[in-house]
This record gives C-alpha cells, structure tokens and sequence, in this order.
C-alpha cells in the first residue's frame, strides 16, 4: 500500500469525524446550540485534529525511520565476514543489496549472501509496510473514538483547538531554526569528514587549486585543496561587479528620490526592477553570447587580449544584475533621511546637487554602506553567471582581463556527476560551502545590524 | 559653498561678475550632477533593452520550424504484417525507410548511390519516424495508407533557410552540399519545405538534435515543483507569520526565529542546494533529480519571502479591526482568522506568488540535487527524474550547434513569459484588492 494512499484514507477518516464531532455535539446539547460551550464547527476540527494529527505523525516518523531500521536489520543477518568490513565498504555492500532488492540492479559480482539479503531486504520493506498501514489505521481509529468520548456540552472544544493550532503555528516558526540547523549540520560533518583527510591550515591558506580526478587519484596523490585561488577570484569578480553596481545604482537612486517627477519615477523605477527579476541562468547567457564577444571585440580594437570567460564579462554581467538591488535599497535609505536636512540647507541658499553631495549622502551613508555588503554578500554567492561566463581554472591574477574561477563554479563542479561521499574530492565542497556560509553569514549579519542602526537613528 | 569666503564678506554686491561666475559654476555642477543621475537610469535602461534585444533576436526564429511535406506510405506488410494490431510490431516498424522512400520518391533523381542517398536522407531530421510512428500510434486506420504529413526538417537545413549557413562559403566547410541545396531549392518550388509554427520546442523534452529538443518535459518538471513549494510554503509561511506577528511572546526563542529568517532570506542559493543534497538525499535517501526533492528545496528557500511578506501583510491591518472583533466577544484566534488574514489575503498572495516567480527561475540549488539529468520523457509523479525550465536553458547553453543557441533563447523567452505572467498575476492582485485604511 502506498504511502499516499494511506495519507488519503487517514484525510478521509478526519472528514468523517468532523460531521461525526459536529453532530455528536448537537445530540448531546439535545439541540440548543445555545447550551453548547464552543460553536459547533469547533467540536468537529476537535474529532478532525485528533484523528488526522497523530496518524500523520507516526507516518512522518515511520517513513523516515524506515530505511535505516531496515538496514540495520539487514546488516545485522549478513556473514560476520561481511560485518567485520570498514564503515565505508559495509556502506558499499548495503548500497549494493539495496540495488538487487528495489531497483533490480544485478551486482558486479554474484554472491550467494547478497541474494538472500535482498530478498530479506523485499520481505522486511512488505512486512513494515502492512504495519505502518495498521499501526496508522489503529491510531487514527482510536483518535476517533477517544476524541468522540470526550464530547460533551460542557467540553472547551475552542480552547482545545486554538491550543494545538497554536503549537502548530510555532512548530512551522521553528522551521526557520530548523533549517538553519540543517545547513550548519550538514555542511560541519561533511566538512569535519574532509579535514579528516586533508589538513585545514592546508585548505585555508593553500596557495594551488588541483583537486585531481577522484577516481584516477591513487592513495599517495590526493590533490591540492587551497581555497585561496577560489577566495581571490570570488572577490575580484565581486570587486568588479561592485565598481559597476555601486555607482549606477546610488546615481539611479538619488536622481529617482531627489529629482525624477512622479511620472517619470512611476515608468523608470519598475523598468530598473525587471532586471532583478531576470533569472540568473539568462544573465550568464547573456554574458556568454553578447557581453563576452563584445569585450573581446572591443579589447581586438586596443590590441588587448580579453578571454571570453574574463574576469570582466563576469563581473560587469554579475554588475547589471546587482544594479537594482543596490538602487533600491539606496532608495530607501535616501527617503528615510528627514526632510528638515533638507530644507535647512535649501535655507543656506545651497544648490540641490550641493545638499545631496553634502547633506543627504553623508547622513545616509551608514545605510548606503549596509546595502552595498548586502549586495557584496549577494555577489559572491552568485553561482549561475559565473558558472557559465567565468573561467575553470584557479588562478592567482589580478589582470581583469584574464579568467579566474570562484568558489561557486567549484562547488558546482565537485557536485555534479557521479559522487563518492567518501573521498575529499566531493567533500571539499561542503567545505567550499561552508566557508561561503560563513562569509556571507557575517556581512549580512553585518550590514542589517548596520542598517538596523541607521533607521533608529532618524525614526 | 567655499570656506574662504565665509570669514569675509562678499566683495561687492551680489550681481558683480565674481558672484555671477561662481554661481554659474555652481549651476554648471547642478546640471552635471543632475546629468550622472540620469544617466545612471538610462545605462541600467540601456542594459535591460540590450538584454531583452538579444534574446529575442536570437530566439525568435526558433519559433519557426523548417518542415518538409511528404506522401508517406504506411506500409501494411512491415507495421502489422499480422493484421491484428499487435502493439510490438506496431513499435519496432522501419519507419525511417518508409519516411526516406517518400523522400526519394519527392526528390525523383537521387539515384542508387549510396552517398547521394545518404545525403538526401540528412534533409530530414532524424526524429522524422518518430513523428511517423508518432501517427500511427494515434490513428491506426493510417496503416496501409498514403498520407500527406509535415515531418521535421534537418537543423542544418533549417540553419541554412534561416541564413545562418550561407550559400557563399566552399562547399568543403559548409555543412549543406550544393547538391543538396538543389534539392532544397526543388522543394521549396514545389512547396513542399516550409517554415511553420513549431510545436516541437513546446512539447519534446531533451534531445542531441536541436530540431528535435523541446521545453515540454522541463517546463512540467518546473511545474510540478512549484506545485510542491505553493502546498507547503503557502500554509507553513502563513502560519509562522501569524505566530510572529500576533501571538509570539517578546523573549529570546522569538529573537532567535527572527534572526534566522532574516538570514535566511539572504543566504546563497546554491547553500540551499547543499543542504538539499545533504538531507533530504543523503539522509532521508530521496531519489537524485526527482521533484519533490527540487520542490522541498525551494520551500525552504521561498519560506523566508513568504513570512516576511506576510508579516508586512498583516502589519497593514489597522487594529481597530482586531479591536473591533475582540470587542464583539471572539477570542484572539477568532479575530485573526475569521476577520484579519482576510483582509491581509490579496498581500500575501501577492508575496507568495513573486516569491514562485523568483523560485521559478532559480538554477544552482537543482545542480546541486542532480537535475542535470539528459530527460527524454515526461515525469509520471514527483518521484521520477525530472528536469527544470532553468536548467534546460543552462544544459542547452553549453551546446555548441547554432541551433542550439536559438533553442536556447527561445527557451528563455518562454520562462521570461512564465514569469511575466505571474508577475502580472501579482500586480494585478495588488492593485484590484489592495485597501487603504
């Protein structure tokens, strides 16, 4: 029986116990609905809560429980030969049963024991199956009637009910924790697994980016894992891209707070937006087929040589998108600068330019700073654009018009394909990833606190 | 402006020339100045037309689709030599030599040269019997009968009416021989290749010739993931929101949960794709590239959006309608409920669907879940291989064939449209439901 079978028959039962609850409070009101504590649709969430909320949690466990049990079991019946393996190669057997037993992939090598353990395997996954049906089934039926036994007149069916909606609601708040968590976890043990093999002070201050292929590595050539070839590209495409965004951006903002008419602010403004609405997948294109032939052109008529997967194409692509981001942001913060600077300084007899230059931007330029590493943040995680429009190899450069790589492409790069979670050619990027976590944790952290500042200061 | 004279009074009165050039220069520096600001607008502009340009340029002749008209024999004695309809044979049929006969039979003078027949086979795509088989499938009272069908042109032949392959280069580098423009030109005489609307690139899924890829399968991936996102991040998002917004007391878990939303909202995707290949693949032992690993990674990655639109929604509620229904005698969850989430519905709408939009065009968290998968077929349900819109533009972008490049940008004229419409969709909700209080 399928999982969303029983999902169903549990969401059907929880109906019926609504007009159940509803109708089971009318009789024991004797009819005057008067006489009952709560409204009547409130007794049948009650019977519908009780039924539905348990079941779907011992499915919840039981679905996510399972493979390991099973597992557990399997190992448990193999040959102690078989047992008595590494972690990493019994984890490789498992794998194998696994694919005998559900996917019917033969193994390489025919082994009596494996056979039997995937059929083992078939019988136990059929045996839990019926039991999650039952154990579900019996809970949701007895839902039903312990929560039917409890309807009387007098039962504080809304209170109840607004009780567990009101765990509900904090379990789905929790959520964000929760996830946050989950990317910490994940990325540490990972992480941890990979400077078990390679040393940290190696990863964080190597100077070479040559990871090797995980399967042609042998045991005595591992790869080198510097990440400073990544950090250095990373930065540089964002340095570029912030030259570009900064400077448009704070000069589309000014001209749209201080000086654009209504109109004209009503047309511009959602145009500028569109670009950061554009998925960053066409912005690479773009880079690919008209930014880097261009600047390749345009480099052919200096005499210069610019790679089509340059450091510039990326960061003036990666510039355009982060425009908006930056304009909108200064928008804000311009705007929230209180109108008496201004008129104070008109007063003086200075020019509007003269005000913004020297009023409104110095006393808005904590906030400006706050969005500009917001944006920063938003640059280095940029993953799409740089994976199409700049380079593959680690370099140490600081000629923009060569390619670099950033620890985004890598991270996509160890990623896909074929994967091997134990050899720290995958790993190094859960530790890339950390790493870039923690970055772009700081500066956001950073800016808001920044920014957080500013808006007290003149609310 | 300058300090030099503000110790010293103005030399003369306030029309003398030193004063008069001074505030020209300082009005000078005023237009200047006004002239960066709106010249900043009109480079973004300029960018954003650029954009929009080259993609339609690039991608709209890929909405026509050179196709050849033919008298195609359905062959009774090789589709169901059986008579009984048996599916198998039906299946296994020479579709391609049926297909290449009428070519032939068209062309009149292709000759028993193997190389010249080769040739004249290379006009058509190699997906043309399926479109054949395609046909019978669907109507089987078309075999042992002579139809007159449209099938699929070469991509080079379509390259080549489209101009991007010229007549002027040496035979020996161009990818058209001069026989075979002859018989192209025979064709186009007769009225038998033509450019036609193409439904291929709406249908198909991943193919290696770009006559024969389509955005179909991808885009019913993308679908079935923003299925799953709106299902839970809509009730989820909603829920954390109210409790945020009107029941949480003010201590430190609440501080917690709020900072980590913030956060949250502005962590690298491609950090969400890690944390979905770590979890809910390797840990939970979902299959690699199906949707509903995509779907859960989106859900976390729109939450955030959605809570914080929703707490600007609800934020919007003057109280006096709380007021007013707890004056009534409903309790706190009554009020909330029955009176203020819906009046905060069309703003909350409106940030969950730009909160889709933004997940509709989002890549780098589906690399990381192996999406990147070659899919030929459609997904039958959340738990087969799936591809995404965003993710076939990105497998396709690295083809090198012209083709291709056209597929491509006609692929995102497509997700721009998608988008578009929800943004519509958004604005138009905003601005027929929104209410001033």
């Amino acid at each position: 029986m399928d999982i969303s079978l029983v999902f169903l028959a549990v969401l059907v039962l929880a109906v019926l116990g609504m007009q159940v609850g509803r109708s089971r409070a009318l009789v024991a009101a004797g009819g005057q609905v008067r006489a009952l504590h709560s409204r009547v649709g409130y007794y049948g969430a009650f019977m519908a809560l009780a039924i539905a909320l348990p079941a779907f949690m011992v499915l919840f466990v039981w679905t996510a429980a399972e493979p390991a049990v099973i597992q557990a079991l399997v190992r448990g019946k193999l040959p102690a030969a078989i047992q008595a393996l590494p972690p990493d190669q019994l984890s490789l057997v498992l794998t194998t049963i696994e694919n005998l037993a559900y996917r019917n992939i033969p193994p390489s090598q025919s082994q009596p024991y494996l056979a039997e353990a995937a059929a083992q395997m078939r019988d136990l996954r059929a045996t839990a199956n019926w039991l999650m049906v039952g154990v579900c089934m019996l809970v949701a039926v007895s839902g039903f009637f312990l929560a039917r036994g409890r309807i009387t007149a007098e039962f504080r069916a809304r209170n109840t009910v607004e009780a567990v909606v009101k765990i509900l609601m904090i379990v789905c708040s929790s959520i964000a924790i929760l996830t946050t968590v989950g990317i910490v976890m994940s990325m540490l043990v990972e992480s941890l697994n990979f400077f078990a093999e390679v040393s940290p002070l190696d990863f964080f201050f190597g100077l070479v980016w040559d990871p090797r292929f995980a399967g042609a590595a042998r045991a005595d050539q591992t790869g080198q894992f510097g990440l400073i070839p990544l950090l250095w590209g990373t930065l540089f495409i964002s340095f570029v891209a912030m030259l570009v965004a900064v400077p448009i951006g704070l000069l589309s903002a000014v001209y749209m707070s201080e000086y654009a008419g209504s109109k004209f602010r009503k047309v511009a403004k959602p145009l500028l937006e569109v670009l950061a609405g554009i998925p960053t997948v066409v912005y690479g294109f773009f880079a690919l087929i008209t930014i880097g032939p261009a600047l390749r052109d345009i480099g052919a008529v200096f005499g210069l040589d610019i790679s089509s997967t340059s450091v510039l194409c990326a960061g003036l692509t990666m510039g355009i998108m982060i425009i908006p981001f930056v304009s909108s942001l200064s928008d804000d913060i311009i705007n929230a600068v209180p109108q008496s600077l201004r008129d104070a300084s008109y007063g003086l007899g200075a020019t509007q330019s003269e005000t913004i230059r020297q009023v409104i931007l110095p006393a808005a330029l904590p906030g400006i700073v706050g969005a500009c590493l917001l944006a920063v943040s938003r640059a280095l995680g940029e993953t799409m654009i740089v994976v199409m429009a700049a380079g593959i190899a680690a370099k140490l450069t600081a000629n923009p018009f060569d390619s670099v790589t950033t620890m985004t492409v890598k991270i996509v790069a160890q990623l896909t394909g074929d994967l091997e979670f134990n050899s720290p050619q995958t790993l190094v990027a859960f530790a890339l990833g950390l790493t870039l976590f923690v970055i772009t944790l700081g500066l956001n952290v950073m800016a808001l606190a920044i920014v957080r500042k500013y808006r007290e200061k003149y609310d | 402006m300058t300090d030099a004279t503000a110790d010293t009074p103005p030399a003369g009165p306030l029309n003398s020339s030193d004063y008069a050039q001074r505030l020209k220069k300082r009005h000078d520096a005023e237009w200047r100045f006004r002239a960066y600001g709106l010249g900043a607008i009109f480079i973004g502009l300029a960018f954003l037309v650029t954009l929009l340009y080259t993609i339609v340029s690039e991608g709209a002749p890929a909405f026509l689709q050179s196709e050849i008209r033919l008298e195609v024999t359905f062959d009774k004695a090789e589709i169901d030599p059986s008579g009984s309809g048996n599916i198998d044979d039906i299946m296994k049929a020479d579709y391609a030599a049926m297909v290449r006969r009428a070519l032939r039979d068209q062309l009149g003078n292709v000759g028993n040269d193997r190389a010249a027949r080769a040739a004249a086979h290379r006009l058509l795509s190699s997906g043309a019997d399926l479109q054949a088989r395609e046909i019978v499938l669907k109507d089987r009272t078309a075999i042992g009968q002579k139809r007159d069908i449209w099938l699929i042109a070469d991509g080079d032949v379509d390259s080549f009416l489209k101009g991007s392959i010229s007549r002027d280069t040496p035979e020996d580098r161009r990818r058209i021989s001069n026989q075979q423009i002859a018989w192209i030109e025979k064709l186009q005489a007769d009225g038998r290749l033509k450019a036609r609307f193409n439904t291929t690139i709406f249908t198909r899924g991943a193919s290696a010739n770009p006559e024969m890829a389509g955005v179909g399968v991808a885009a019913l991936g993308s679908f079935m993931m923003l299925v799953i996102t709106v299902l839970l991040a809509l009730p989820i998002g909603v829920a954390a929101a109210i409790y945020l917004e009107e029941f949480a007391p003010k201590n430190r878990f609440t501080d917690l949960i709020e900072v980590n939303i913030n956060n949250l909202a502005a962590v690298p995707s491609i950090v969400f794709g890690i944390l979905g290949l770590a979890v809910f693949i390797n840990f939970f032992g979902l299959p690699r590239s199906a949707p509903i690993v995509g779907g859960l990674v989106l859900t976390l990655m729109s939450l955030p959006t959605i809570i914080i639109a929703t707490r600007a929604a609800l934020k919007a509620v003057p109280p006096s309608i709380r007021d007013a229904a707890l004056g009534l005698g409903a309790s706190k969850m009554q009020a909330i409920f029955h009176h203020v989430l819906p009046l905060a519905m069309p703003g909350i709408l409106t940030g969950t669907i730009l909160a889709l939009a933004h997940a509709l065009g989002e890549t780098a968290p589906l690399l990381m879940i192996g999406m990147v998968a070659f899919v030929v077929d459609y997904p039958g349900g959340p738990l087969d291989p799936a591809t995404a819109l965003p993710v076939q533009i990105y497998m396709w972008s690295n083809l090198p064939e012209r083709g291709f490049i056209a597929r491509t940008s006609a692929a995102i004229m497509i997700l721009l449209g998608f988008l578009l419409v929800m943004n519509a969709l958004a604005i138009w909700l905003r601005t027929k439901f929104e209410r001033r209080w």
